[in-house]
């Protein structure tokens, strides 16, 4: 079961995609968002996984010495989660406002676009 | 759509969706297997420019221009949230000092814990930036611990010492100022580690406390007027 991580960051993305589409919250949803987003940091961290590896700083070891994880699949994990965190703001503000508009977060109770 | 219909148009795409995404995965090369080209080059190069943290090479030296636009998600995100987040004109706000916000019944030890740790989470913070080319960290983690260390002062029970910290507008350009010499500088002088990551830490320090702030103000300062929602 060597692929075992991969699937595992499939399953993630699947599980957080039923939370939002059963969901009765907006604030659930964004959560259950942020869920399905980890499933792709887990997939980029296991595809850049190297059996023995240490971590591709070199600050305190000689470079040649044991073999470390890939380092572009990291840092574009780092972005990855950057921007996770900013549109989990943005949402969650969205999500404010249509409290406020509606006296509801209930997506199934929103109706119509107007306010 | 009733939950029932979309619950099984979810399962059944879902479903397809496993299906091929297995079929990718098992595909992929072996997990922990000892290929991998690009990260090869990307530590070499990162060697090379004696940028010991590969990670902040990558990001700012050998992929700086999608840092750019990682910056520029940032901000749109963050002017968006506070866009979003405005006081609008039928809600009024309560003066900032007139009288206590937050949780008022803060005990002697957590306040005394929320000031001792102000200064120290500071210190990590711009540690975490300033030395995010050699080792763990960078920009935008410690501008994460920068802007989370102000809110200390809120767990500490003192909102109004937390709007003194914190002026929004001298926030709001600095946060601008630091996206424009990031933009600037990863055109003219990608490589530039150190500097990069200061830029980027302090736009992600900006934005963390003008998002966070915003939703205080939510929370603790506007008041619907006495009429109520329409």
């Amino acid at each position: 079961m060597s692929h075992l991580p991969y699937l595992a960051a499939g399953w993630i993305v699947i599980v957080g995609i039923y939370g939002i589409v059963t969901s009765r919250d907006l604030i659930h949803a964004v959560v259950c968002l942020s869920v399905t987003q980890s499933g792709t940091y887990v997939l980029l961290l296991a595809i850049g996984y190297r059996d023995g590896a240490t971590a591709p700083v070199f600050s305190d070891r000689p470079p040649h010495g044991r073999p470390v994880t890939d380092p572009v699949v990291q840092a574009m994990t780092l972005t990855d989660i950057v921007v996770g965190a900013t549109v989990t703001a943005l949402l969650l503000a969205l999500a404010v406002q249509v409290a406020k508009r509606r006296g509801t977060i209930d997506p199934g109770e929103l109706r119509s676009l107007e306010s | 759509m009733r939950t029932r219909t979309r619950t099984l148009l979810f399962a059944a795409g879902a479903a397809g969706a496993a299906a091929l995404f297995t079929a990718g995965a098992l595909d992929l090369p072996r997990f922990g297997g000892a290929v991998h080209p690009y990260g090869d080059r990307a530590v070499r190069q990162a060697l090379r420019e004696s940028t010991t943290n590969t990670i902040s090479s990558v990001n700012f030296d050998q992929r700086a221009f999608d840092t750019i636009g990682e910056e520029l998600i940032l901000m749109a995100s963050a002017i968006g949230a506070v866009v979003l987040l405005r006081v609008v004109g039928k809600e009024a706000e309560d003066q900032g000092a007139a009288h206590r916000h937050g949780p008022a019944e803060v005990s002697d030890a957590l306040r005394i814990v929320g000031y001792l740790l102000l200064p120290v989470t500071l210190l990590i913070g711009v540690y975490i930036i300033a030395h995010g080319a050699q080792s763990p960290g960078g920009g935008f983690q410690g501008g994460v611990v920068l802007g989370t260390a102000v809110h200390l002062l809120y767990l500490a029970g003192d909102y109004p010492a937390l709007q003194r910290l914190r002026p929004i507008p001298v926030f709001e350009s600095t946060e601008a100022l630091a996206a424009g010499v990031f933009v600037a500088m990863a055109l003219a002088a990608a490589g530039a580690v150190p500097a990069l990551n200061g830029a980027v830490g302090v736009e992600v320090g900006c934005a963390l406390v003008l998002l966070i702030g915003k939703f205080f103000e939510q929370a603790l300062l506007v008041r619907e007027p006495p009429g109520g929602t329409p």
